[in-house]
């Protein structure tokens, strides 16, 4: 278990003449074996954090911080890793599960160790483990995308940051991707960056969410006092947005066209 | 992999090619081992003969064989060409991976160096070269080899960055994973086919360069001969012997031909399948598909008079030739739309709910075919095709589809666009039709419209372009908009703002719709009564507000109870419906949910239940409908209840 913390974290990018700002000191704390939340509109700048805290973005100025160390960028050992929001895109076609599931396992074991790790991680997230042998053609969005948690569990982690996982996937698959999370969440003691644009999702996988908005946070605590008493106002709309939570009047028109014809 | 290379070999031309290459490979093998002396013997009894018995092509001026000499020549000229073909290819790869390997700004000096050298003509430079490195073989070797590495190089470059920037390479680096094995492992694999292709056409045109510098005198020298040397003496004596100079000049023909097309025609097999190896389709039952025809919906009684309905369909089916047999993506669908009313049509992806729009729309092109027992808009049959009714689905029923990008010309501007429909289906002029455009930016409630009409497409954001999408569809006055997931690539919030807009048409102009979506809350949301659909056919058909607690399918309970929202429980696991979607190619016999469904019993897959009203409005396709259903605590599964 290990606290994740961004300190006034800048990312930019760009020419110097003309900088675009994407993340605006941004700080934020991933507390030990807790799930946050972050919200907010494509193009706030949420991914953006998400690829600076792995290294596939550039830090303009700040710091990010595992344990109070600066998250290693280089080597073979990573204690931060991410799930994409592709799964069609975040696994090679060309290698079979099990290879990329064993691509970020620390070096030393033996092969039949790595297999047997390979084994255990597929079962942990539910796949048979044969899939192991299986070209990522072969798997369905959900068995793709539990896939790719597996991998990122093989890296050993500390944290893990989960981007928009759900967003291209069926809802129906989304919900078996939602608990699978909440339980390794739950199993494993992991602490989870967690980025949605759909807070009803947030709300059910974490206990702290940060709404982030033009770069820059704008509100953050734990989620049963920001989705209850929000206090900003992009936090409301936000809120007024989740489907199926229109306060009832505004809700069915419908209804009411349908009884006055 | 294999079995798409086969694929290639399959076809007419990449058999034809595939086996001249083979043919001209073994020759150059074979060729020197078996006429070699006979091609070096010197007959000065026949010094510069025309074709006869003895010598087909005639001789040269040493009386030597010049049909032996042109088979010979083949070791010769082929492997110049593959050499030099590989000098490209590698300088080519070490050019374009450089970028990836060496950081961002060494890379961006490779590229510029690479770009430069791409602008010069190759032959230029094969010129260039070959004065550089004196005439000969081995001048012209590395003459044509880099020159033709600039085109592999960029080739590459493009091919590594399209690649790169794609999640599993970003994955792989997050794993700690060094340059080098990425290129190896991720990047060159997955554009390995591509190259390969490229570099035997790029073989096919060192062997035509070869000849040609050759020919020039700037390539191979005496006593050793290619192709294109022969074809150099021959042309001097043309008029005493056409056949000295055609013999080469065909051999020439025929090798540097077969390169190319086998080139042309493997790019062209592989390159019409996607990468990543799509499942193999399983073999169909075509008997299978005529089960059901019998069933139509019982519902008939209960229609409303059709002088209240916007779309009446009955027995809708949508298929598509496949490999084995016709798919059958809708199977027979049945439903109507009153004046004003929304309908919702909800399922997960493969279900058939978009095609079922696109069918009414009657946008399902060739080779797709509908059918159907009725399908009436506003009181017009559209079985009649497209053609008698362009007018009235042109201004009565407007479409709006997920990607507005996609939807709009890109490089005409916005107002243009939306006056073309007026112009063309209310015949209004150019002007009115301007006009009418800004006015219905304005009532889709996009800012300014004065301005934006004059601006194009990408200036536009996701939102508001799906706002000038229906604004498009309301220039008309429709009676009917169909909106096919309008609402998935846009933000919670934007979404939440269309969806509103689409209410506000529908109550000001008494319009009716229907919202195709896979997020049944957004359905529940907008519609009066929803359609559920799976395997393309409808299992369900509900008011929406029943969708809650009402639903009978456990098809439609477990997407309801799938979905969280701000309610949800928090200690029970979200539903989970286990197994996957249906394959349209192989739709099993009886209810096809059965193999997901807890309630399935033996009745279930044997017999497909028929939709049939069961009261409070709803209809359903299920012999167990109603059942109680429970969750299992750990996964979330759909389970009976009594074993909760």
């Amino acid at each position: 278990m290990s606290e994740l913390r961004f300190d006034d974290v800048t990312v930019r990018y760009g020419t110097a003449r003309r900088p675009f700002t994407a993340v605006d000191g941004v700080s934020l704390t991933v507390p030990a074996g807790q799930v946050v939340g972050l919200v907010g509109e494509s193009g706030s700048g949420k991914s953006t954090l998400a690829r600076a805290a792995v290294g596939l973005a550039p830090v303009h100025s700040g710091q990010i911080l595992l344990d109070g160390e600066p998250v290693p960028r280089r080597g073979r050992v990573r204690p931060l890793q991410m799930v994409f929001q592709d799964p069609f895109s975040s696994l090679d076609p060309r290698m079979t599960i099990g290879e990329s599931i064993a691509e970020p396992m620390p070096p030393g074991p033996s092969r039949a160790e790595r297999k047997r790790e390979v084994q255990r991680l597929l079962s942990l997230v539910h796949l048979d483990p044969v899939m192991a042998g299986a070209l990522p053609g072969r798997l369905s969005g959900g068995q793709r995308q539990r896939a790719a948690l597996a991998r990122a569990l093989a890296g050993q982690p500390k944290v893990v940051i989960a981007d928009e996982i759900t967003s291209a996937l069926d809802v129906s698959i989304q919900g078996a991707v939602l608990n699978l999370v909440r339980e390794l969440q739950r199993e494993l003691g992991l602490s989870i960056l967690f980025i949605s644009h759909n807070l009803a999702v947030v709300r059910y996988v974490a206990s702290h969410v940060a709404v982030m908005y033009q770069g820059q946070i704008v509100e953050q605590g734990p989620v049963s006092e920001v989705l209850v008493a929000p206090r900003h106002d992009y936090t409301r709309e936000l809120l007024a947005a989740v489907p199926g939570s229109r306060p009832s009047p505004q809700a069915h028109p419908a209804a009411t066209a349908r009884s006055s014809s | 992999m294999a079995r798409r290379w086969m694929r290639v070999l399959r076809t007419p031309l990449g058999l034809t090619t595939g086996v001249l290459v083979a043919a001209v490979v073994v020759l150059a093998i074979v060729a020197p081992i078996l006429w070699g002396d006979r091609a070096d013997a010197v007959d000065t009894d026949n010094i510069l003969t025309g074709p006869s018995a003895e010598h087909w092509a005639g001789t040269d001026g040493l009386g030597r064989d010049i049909f032996f000499r042109s088979l010979v020549a083949s070791r010769l000229s082929l492997e110049l060409a593959l050499v030099a073909t590989v000098l490209g290819v590698v300088v080519g790869l070490l050019l374009g991976t450089a970028p990836l390997l060496v950081g961002r700004r060494l890379g961006r000096l490779v590229t510029a160096g690479v770009n430069i050298a791409v602008a010069f003509p190759g032959l230029l430079l094969a010129l260039f070269f070959a004065v550089v490195f004196g005439v000969g073989a081995t001048g012209a070797v590395l003459a044509i080899g880099l020159a033709g590495a600039p085109s592999f190089a960029r080739l590459v470059q493009t091919l590594v960055a399209g690649v790169a920037s794609l999640d599993y390479v970003s994955a792989a680096r997050v794993a700690g994973v060094g340059r080098v094995r990425i290129l190896l492992r991720h990047v060159l694999p997955n554009i390995a086919e591509p190259l390969v292709v490229n570099a035997t056409l790029a073989a096919g045109g060192a062997l035509l360069a070869f000849a040609g510098l050759s020919f020039l005198g700037l390539g191979v020298q005496q006593p050793s001969y290619d192709w294109g040397r022969l074809l150099f003496e021959g042309i001097g004596t043309i008029y005493v012997n056409p056949m000295a100079a055609f013999a080469p000049g065909l051999a020439v023909l025929i090798a540097g031909l077969a390169f190319n097309l086998f080139g042309e025609s493997v790019a062209k097999g592989l390159g019409v399948t996607t990468v990543g190896g799509v499942p193999v389709l399983p073999a169909n039952d075509a008997k299978r598909s005529g089960a059901g025809e019998d069933e139509h919906s019982t519902a008939d009684a209960a229609r409303p008079s059709p002088s209240d309905l916007v779309l009446d369909v009955q027995d809708l089916r949508v298929s598509f030739p496949g490999a084995d047999g016709p798919i059958r993506p809708v199977r027979g669908v049945t439903f109507s739309v009153r004046h004003g009313e929304a309908l919702g049509v909800v399922g997960e992806s493969g279900s058939g709910k978009s095609l079922t729009a696109l069918a009414v729309a009657q946008l399902i092109e060739e080779p797709g075919h509908v059918d159907a027992a009725r399908l009436d808009f506003r009181g017009e049959d559209l079985r009649e095709g497209p053609r008698a009714h362009r007018h009235l689905l042109g201004t009565s029923m407007a479409m709006v589809f997920q990607d507005p990008m996609t939807s709009f010309n890109p490089t005409r501007r916005m107002g243009g666009q939306l006056a073309e429909v007026a112009v063309h289906h209310q015949g209004m002029t150019r002007k009115q039709a301007l006009a009418r455009a800004v006015d219905r930016l304005r009532a889709v409630r996009v800012p300014d419209p004065e301005k934006r009409a004059t601006q194009y497409p990408h200036e536009f954001s996701g939102g508001m372009r799906q706002r000038a999408m229906i604004g498009m569809g309301v220039m008309g006055n429709p009676s009917l908009i169909i909106a096919d997931e309008p609402t998935t690539a846009l933000d919670v919030t934007v979404q939440q703002q269309v969806l509103d807009l689409l209410q506000s048409i529908r109550d000001e102009d008494d319009v009716a719709l229907v919202l195709i979506s896979h997020d049944v809350t957004v359905v529940g949301e907008v519609c009066d009564r929803v359609l559920v659909m799976y395997a393309g056919r409808i299992v369900e058909d509900l008011p929406a507000d029943q969708l809650d607690g009402g639903a009978r399918h456990p098809y439609t309970r477990a997407l309801v109870a799938a979905v969280p929202d701000m309610h949800t429980d928090l200690e029970q696991p979200l539903a989970v419906v286990p197994g996957r979607p249906v394959d349209p190619a192989d739709v099993p016999v009886g209810c096809a949910f059965a193999a997901r469904c807890p309630l399935a019993d033996d009745h279930c897959r044997a017999v497909d239940p028929p939709l049939a009203p069961v009261g409070d409005g709803i209809s359903v396709a299920c012999w167990h409908a109603g059942e109680p259903l429970g969750l299992d605590e750990e996964t979330g599964e759909l389970m009976e209840a009594e074993t909760v």
